[in-house]
C-alpha cells in the first residue's frame, strides 16, 4: 500500500470518529443549556434533574471529543506536511483562532461548570454552560472557515511559491462557508435532539420516570424539528451553490455522465459503473434535479464527461472525476435520513399534542432506532463533501497527492493507523458502555447516589 | 523595529512557557497518583486538584500549535512530519490521559479505577518525556534536507543527550506537580508532598547539571548568545537550589513559584538559544529554517497579531478567574472525579 493510501485511510477514520462526537457535544450542551435555563428561569427542581442527566452524559462524549481532536490538530503537520507548506499562510489562521477563541472558552468553562454547582451562583453557573455552547458552535465556525477555503478558495494569492492570505474578511464571508456552516450547525443540534429524544422514547416505552424524560422527549423534539426543517432548506442552498462552486460534485453526486436534458430528473437509484463510466439502470424522478439545483422546474445540469474535458483544459491532463459511487450514495443516505428524521418528528409532535405518545408503543421503538440517522448523515454528508472534491484537497490549487508529507514511511503510518484504530476501538467500546450504564440508572434522586445530582440550590442553599 | 515573525516567535514561546509552566503541574500531579497517594481516596484528592483545569492548560499546546501552524508554516511542516512517531506517541498519551480523568469514576469496581488510573500515570509521563526528547534533539540539531524535509533515523532521535533532555523535563515537571500539591491539598498528603519534594530536587538539580554539561558538547548553547544564555542557566540552578531551602522551610507558595520559574527559564533559554533559528539542520546551516524563511506572509502575521492582542487577555482574565473560584483545598469531601 502506498503513502497516500495510508495516509488519506488515517485521515477519514480520524476525522469520521472525530466527528461522530462533535455534533453530539454541539447538539447536548445546546439542550442541556436550555434545560438548565427553564430551571433558573422556573425554579422547578425537574428542570435541574434533566440538565444534570443528560449533562453526565454530555460529559462522557465531550471528553472522547475533545481528546479525538488534538489529533486532528497534529494530523495537517504530521501526515499533509506539504499542504500545510503550501496553504498554512491562510489556513493555519483559523486553527490558531479556533484554538484561541474557542478551545480556551470551552475547556475553562466546562471545568468551571462540572466543578462549579457549589462555587457559582446559579446564574453564573448558567452562564459558564452557555459560554461552552457558544463556544462549540464557534469552534465549528473557525474550523469550517478553514474546510471551506479547501472547497473554495478566495482570499489568498499565490506567492513565494504558496497560497498567501491577503483578505482576511474573504475568508470569513466565503459563500461556501455561509452555506455550509448552518448546516453542519442545524445537523448537530438534530443529531443531540435525537439522542435525547431517543432515549426519553426509551424511557416512556418502559414506563420508567415517565414524567420527567416525556418534557426532555417534547423538548428534544421541537429542536429536532425546527433543525431537520433548517437541515434540509440549508441543505437545499448548499446543492445550489455546489452547482457553481463544484459542479462535478454536484454531477458526481447525481451519478450523471452525460448533460442532463432539460428539465433535469433527480437519480433516485442508479447502478454506476465507473470504469465504463456509464449507469447500468437508473430510476429517475422529473424535474426534481432542476429544483434542487435552481430552485425552479427548468435548466439542465452539465454532466461528468463534460465536466472532465472542461477541467482537462483548465488544469491540465488527469483524471478530475472523483469516485461516483460513493459520492451519490452518501448523498442518498444524508438525504434519506434528514427526511426520516423530519417525518418522524412531526409525528412525534403530534402524538404527544393528542396525549398518545406513551400507547404509541411502535413510534416509540422506532424513535430508538433514530437515534443512530443523525449520525449516519453527519458521516455521509462529510464522505460526500470531502470525497467529491477528489482528487483536490484544495478545489483547483492543490491536488490530494502532492499534499502528502514525503518524509513519513509506510511502516510509520502503518503502525499510527493500527495504533489509532485500536485506540479508537477501546474507546467506542468503553463509551457506549458508560452511555447505556447512565441510561440504565436514570434520573438519580437520593443523596448518597452521586452527591452532584442531588443538590438543589435553591432549596438548601447549596451553591454557596 | 521587531519584525511581525519576530514577534511571532517571542509569541509561540511564550505559548510554550505557558503550556509547560501550566500543563507541567498537571502533568506532574498525575505522575504524582502513583507515587504519592497511597489509596483511592487520596488518588481522587490528587486528580481534583487539577480537575478543572487540565483541559484548558492542554489548549496552551494546542494553541502553540495552531500558532506555529499559521505563523511558520515551514516549521509547523518540518517539525510535526519529522517527529511523527514520537508524537504518535504523545497523541496517545494524551488521548488516554484525557479520558481516564472523565471515566475513572464512572465505575465502583476496584479493576476499572486500577486501569485508568495507569493510563493517567503513562499519560502523564510520556508526553513531558518525549517532549524533553523532542526538543533537546531540535536544539542539537536533525538532518534536514533543502527541501526542508527532516529525514532521520533512530540515533537523531534518541541518543543520551535527547534521552537526558527528556528525563530533565520530566522530573522538573514532577517536582513542579508536587509543589501544586501542597498548595491545593491538606493534612498527610500535603506534608508527604513536600517531602518527597525534597528528595526528589537533588535529582533535579543532578539531571541539570549533566543536562547543561551534555549541551556544552552536543549544541551551541553556550556560543550563541552566551551573555543571554549563561546568565539564564545560572538563574535556572538557582531557582532550583532555592527549592531546597524554601522546602525547609515549608514556604509552599514560593517553592511553588521556583520550580514554576525554573520550567519557565528553561523553556526559554531553548528559543533564547535557537532564534532567529526554528529548526536547525544537522546537514548544513544552508538548511536551516529560520524565523524569515519559515513565515507566512505579512498580510497573515497582521491579522494573526491583531486577533491574538484582541482575545489574549481575556483568555488570561478568565483562566485566572477559573483559579480564584477553585482557590479551596481539595479536603477529600465534595469530589467530582
Ligand atoms: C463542526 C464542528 C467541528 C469540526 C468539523 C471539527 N471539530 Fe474539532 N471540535 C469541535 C468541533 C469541530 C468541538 C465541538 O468544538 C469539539 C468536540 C467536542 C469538544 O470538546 O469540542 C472539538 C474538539 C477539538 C479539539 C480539542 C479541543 C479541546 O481540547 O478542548 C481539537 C484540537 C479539535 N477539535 C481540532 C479539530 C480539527 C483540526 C478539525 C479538522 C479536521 C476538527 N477539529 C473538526
Ligand atoms: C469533521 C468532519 C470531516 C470529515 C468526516 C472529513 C472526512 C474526510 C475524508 C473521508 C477524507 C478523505 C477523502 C479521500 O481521501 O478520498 C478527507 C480529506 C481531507 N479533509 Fe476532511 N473531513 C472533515 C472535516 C474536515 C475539515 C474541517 C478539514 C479542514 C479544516 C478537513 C481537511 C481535510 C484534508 C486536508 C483532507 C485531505 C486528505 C485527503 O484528501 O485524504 N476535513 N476528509
Ligand atoms: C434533507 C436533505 C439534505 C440535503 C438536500 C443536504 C444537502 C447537502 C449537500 C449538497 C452537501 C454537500 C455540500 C458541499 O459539498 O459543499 C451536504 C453536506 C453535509 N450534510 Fe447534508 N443535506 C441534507 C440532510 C442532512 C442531514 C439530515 C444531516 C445530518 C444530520 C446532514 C449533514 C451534512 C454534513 C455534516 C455535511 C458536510 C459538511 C458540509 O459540506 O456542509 N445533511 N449536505
Amino acid at each position: 500500500m502506498s503513502e497516500l493510501i495510508l495516509a488519506r485511510l488515517q485521515f477519514g477514520t480520524t476525522t469520521i470518529f472525530h466527528f461522530l462526537f462533535v455534533p453530539m457535544s454541539i447538539g447536548l450542551v445546546f439542550l442541556v443549556a436550555l434545560m438548565e435555563t427553564l430551571y433558573v428561569v422556573k425554579k422547578q427542581e425537574v428542570y435541574l434533574k434533566m440538565a444534570k442527566f443528560w449533562g453526565h452524559l454530555f460529559l462522557i462524549n465531550f471528553a472522547v471529543g475533545v481528546v479525538t481532536g488534538i489529533i486532528q490538530e497534529f494530523q495537517f503537520g504530521m501526515n499533509w506536511s506539504e499542504y500545510s507548506r503550501f496553504v498554512g499562510d491562510v489556513f493555519g489562521a483559523p486553527l490558531a483562532i479556533e484554538a484561541l477563541l474557542a478551545f480556551f472558552m470551552e475547556s475553562t468553562f466546562i471545568g468551571l461548570w462540572i466543578f462549579g454547582w457549589k462555587k457559582l451562583t446559579p446564574k453564573v453557573h448558567l452562564v459558564c454552560i452557555w459560554l461552552v455552547a457558544i463556544g462549540t458552535m464557534l469552534s465549528a465556525l473557525w474550523i469550517l472557515a478553514a474546510n471551506s477555503f479547501m472547497q473554495e478558495p478566495v482570499g489568498f494569492v499565490i506567492q513565494n511559491g504558496r497560497a498567501e492570505m491577503n483578505d482576511f474578511f474573504a475568508l470569513l464571508t466565503n459563500p461556501q462557508l455561509l452555506v455550509e456552516y448552518p448546516h453542519v450547525i442545524f445537523g448537530a443540534l438534530a443529531t443531540g435532539a435525537f439522542f435525547v429524544a431517543g432515549v426519553s422514547a426509551f424511557k416512556i416505552r418502559k414506563n420508567l420516570q415517565v414524567d420527567i424524560f416525556k418534557k426532555s422527549f417534547n423538548i428534544a423534539l421541537i429542536i429536532g424539528l425546527v433543525s431537520g426543517l433548517g437541515i434540509t432548506i440549508t441543505g437545499h442552498t448548499q446543492a445550489q451553490h455546489l452547482m457553481e462552486s463544484q459542479p462535478m460534485k454536484m454531477a458526481a453526486s447525481e451519478g450523471l455522465w452525460e448533460d442532463s436534458g432539460d428539465p433535469a430528473a433527480w437519480s433516485a437509484f442508479a447502478i454506476i459503473d465507473e470504469e465504463a463510466k456509464r449507469n447500468t439502470f437508473d430510476i429517475n424522478i422529473p424535474y426534481a434535479l432542476s429544483f434542487l439545483a435552481y430552485s425552479k422546474f427548468e435548466g439542465s445540469v452539465p454532466g461528468m464527461n463534460t465536466l472532465q474535458a472542461e477541467y482537462e483544459a483548465t488544469y491540465g491532463e488527469g483524471n478530475y472525476i472523483p469516485p461516483v459511487n460513493a459520492t451519490f450514495w452518501s448523498f442518498r443516505i444524508m438525504v434519506g435520513a434528514g427526511m426520516l428524521m423530519i417525518l418522524l418528528s412531526a409525528v412525534g409532535l403530534f402524538l404527544s399534542y393528542r396525549k398518545k405518545l406513551e400507547t404509541s408503543k411502535f413510534y416509540l421503538r422506532a424513535m430508538v432506532w433514530l437515534i443512530a440517522f443523525p449520525f449516519i448523515a453527519n458521516t455521509a454528508g462529510w464522505v460526500m463533501t470531502e470525497i467529491g472534491r477528489q482528487p483536490w484537497t484544495v478545489f483547483g490549487l492543490m491536488t490530494t497527492s502532492a499534499s502528502v508529507s514525503p518524509n513519513v514511511s509506510v511502516q510509520a503510518l502503518l503502525f499510527s493507523l493500527i495504533a489509532f484504530t485500536l485506540v479508537y476501538a477501546i474507546l467506542a467500546i468503553v463509551l457506549v458502555y458508560l452511555f447505556l450504564r447512565e441510561i440504565r440508572k436514570g434520573v438519580v434522586y437520593s443523596t448518597e447516589e452521586d452527591p452532584q445530582v442531588s443538590i438543589d440550590p435553591f432549596d438548601k442553599g447549596a451553591y454557596q | 523595529m521587531i519584525e511581525l515573525s519576530e514577534l511571532w516567535f517571542i509569541l509561540v514561546a511564550v505559548l510554550f512557557i505557558g503550556f509547560f509552566f501550566l500543563e507541567g503541574f498537571d502533568f506532574g500531579v498525575g505522575m504524582a497518583t502513583r507515587t504519592l497517594a497511597t489509596n483511592d481516596l487520596e488518588r481522587r484528592m490528587l486528580i481534583n486538584t487539577i480537575g478543572p483545569f487540565w483541559d484548558a492548560n492542554e489548549v496552551w499546546l494546542l494553541t502553540a500549535g495552531g500558532a506555529i501552524f499559521a505563523a511558520f508554516p515551514h516549521w509547523y511542516a518540518t517539525m510535526f512530519s519529522g517527529y511523527y512517531i514520537p508524537l504518535v506517541f504523545v497523541l496517545l498519551a494524551l488521548i488516554g490521559r484525557g479520558v481516564a480523568f472523565e471515566f475513572r469514576g464512572k465505575e465502583k469496581a476496584q479493576q476499572w479505577k486500577n486501569s485508568w488510573d495507569w493510563v493517567i500515570f503513562f499519560g502523564s509521563v510520556l508526553p513531558p518525556f518525549l517532549f524533553g526528547v523532542l526538543f533537546t534533539s531540535i536544539l542539537r540539531g536533525m538532518p534536514i534536507d533543502a527541501d526542508m524535509n527532516i529525514y532521520a533515523g533512530f540515533t537523531d532521535y534518541v541518543n543520551i543527550y535527547s534521552v537526558v533532555g527528556g528525563i530533565t523535563v520530566t522530573l522538573f515537571c514532577y517536582l513542579h506537580g508536587l509543589m501544586f500539591v501542597t498548595l491545593k491539598t491538606v493534612g498527610d498528603i500535603r506534608e508527604r508532598a513536600r517531602k518527597q519534594g525534597q528528595k526528589l530536587i537533588y535529582a533535579v538539580l543532578a539531571v541539570l547539571v549533566l543536562f547543561v554539561g551534555l549541551s556544552y558538547f552536543e549544541t551551541d548553547l553556550f556560543t550563541v548568545r552566551a551573555g543571554v544564555t549563561i546568565p539564564l542557566i545560572g538563574l535556572i540552578v538557582i531557582a532550583y537550589s532555592s527549592v531546597i531551602f524554601l522546602l525547609a522551610r515549608k514556604r509552599d507558595a514560593l517553592s511553588f513559584t521556583m520550580s514554576g520559574l525554573g520550567i519557565m527559564m528553561t523553556v526559554g533559554l531553548l528559543f533564547v538559544a535557537l532564534f532567529p533559528r526554528v529548526m536547525i539542520s544537522s546537514i548544513t546551516s544552508a538548511n536551516d529554517l529560520t524565523v524569515y524563511t519559515a513565515a507566512s506572509g505579512d498580510y497573515s502575521l497582521k491579522v494573526m497579531t491583531i486577533v491574538a492582542v484582541t482575545l489574549l487577555p481575556f483568555v488570561i482574565g478568565y483562566q485566572i478567574w477559573s483559579y480564584y473560584v477553585f482557590r479551596k483545598r481539595v479536603n477529600g469531601k465534595d469530589m467530582i472525579y
